[in-house]
């Protein structure tokens, strides 16, 4: 079975890095790429070309996005019964302290650094596959 | 500066060995305990015994406690306006789906199944560690404190 994985991040260097990432991680999972915030909630919702799209078992989300922003975004998924099961982890550039905090305050399930070095990168996506995907219990799509 | 976690579990075996693998792993952690949901939040809101103890930088909840229950207890953490940015990690022997989808939608951060082997249980404590102690950003203390 698949693990489907929803990436919400506008750098196109940054999801061909995560991409990259995941597939030496684990080759079980499938990543899908939404490039701003309003693309991401067509994503969850089904909407226009999205109708066949899977339910992610989880979430990356980078704060800073064109058209709508990483935390209006968190806000819909945290406000959704259907939406709010999926752990949804941030991962940014930003370590603001009034960002983590915001971001916890919204129910972000966790919140990540993004690095800048390349072997930093790969080794944030190895933990978050070892420990979400492969530690934690996730609910299960239906 | 020490990494204060609050550990709600009525087993004292699993205590004991909760302790003891956290002590193996991070020598900076101070694992305080509670035993049940309702000493859990009078841990977390100060009161009685607790009126000086520290405010947790990580909750590690049982589901299944005398008093409170544990799903209780991560209601009024994640309902709590000064409390809700505080990680909280299901750790239960429960594997029932029913658990998890309701702790995700009690917005716990995430859900851990507690394994009954020793070597696993260890494993499970040190990839905590690693990546909520380690690689995930906490809130400060000293700012929402």
């Amino acid at each position: 079975m698949s693990i489907e994985v929803l990436l919400v991040e506008d750098s196109p260097g940054d999801v061909r890095l995560t991409t990259e990432a995941f597939r030496d991680a684990n080759r079980l999972i499938h990543l899908h790429v939404a490039s701003d915030g309003v693309e991401a909630m067509a994503f969850l919702r089904h909407e226009g070309k999205y109708v066949d799209v899977p339910r992610p078992h989880f979430i990356l989300l980078d704060l800073n996005l064109p058209k709508m922003d990483g935390r209006e975004v968190l806000a819909h998924i945290k406000k959704d019964d259907n939406l709010k099961t999926i752990p949804t982890i941030i991962l940014t550039t930003s370590t603001a302290e009034e960002d983590i905090i915001r971001s916890y305050q919204l129910q972000a399930n966790c919140y990540l650094s993004k690095p800048v070095q390349l072997d930093e990168f790969e080794s944030v996506v190895k933990s978050i596959n070892d420990f979400w995907l492969t530690r934690a219990k996730l609910p299960q799509p239906r | 500066m020490s990494i204060e976690v609050l550990l709600v579990e009525d087993s004292p075996g699993d205590v004991r060995l909760t302790q003891e693998a956290f002590r193996e792993a991070n020598s900076l952690i101070r694992l305080h305990v509670a035993c049940d949901g309702f000493e859990a939040m009078a841990f977390l809101r100060h009161e009685g015994v607790h009126a000086d103890a520290p405010r947790p930088d990580f909750i590690l909840l049982d589901l299944n406690l005398p008093k409170m229950d544990g799903r209780e207890v991560l209601a009024h953490i994640k309902n709590d306006e000064s409390l809700k940015t505080i990680p909280t990690i299901i750790l239960t022997t429960s594997n029932a789906e029913e658990d998890i989808v309701r702790s995700y939608q009690s917005h716990a951060n995430c859900y851990l199944s507690k394994p009954v082997q020793l070597d696993e249980f260890e494993e499970v404590v040190k990839s905590i560690n690693e990546f909520w102690l380690t690689r995930a950003r906490l809130t400060q203390r000293r700012l929402d404190g």
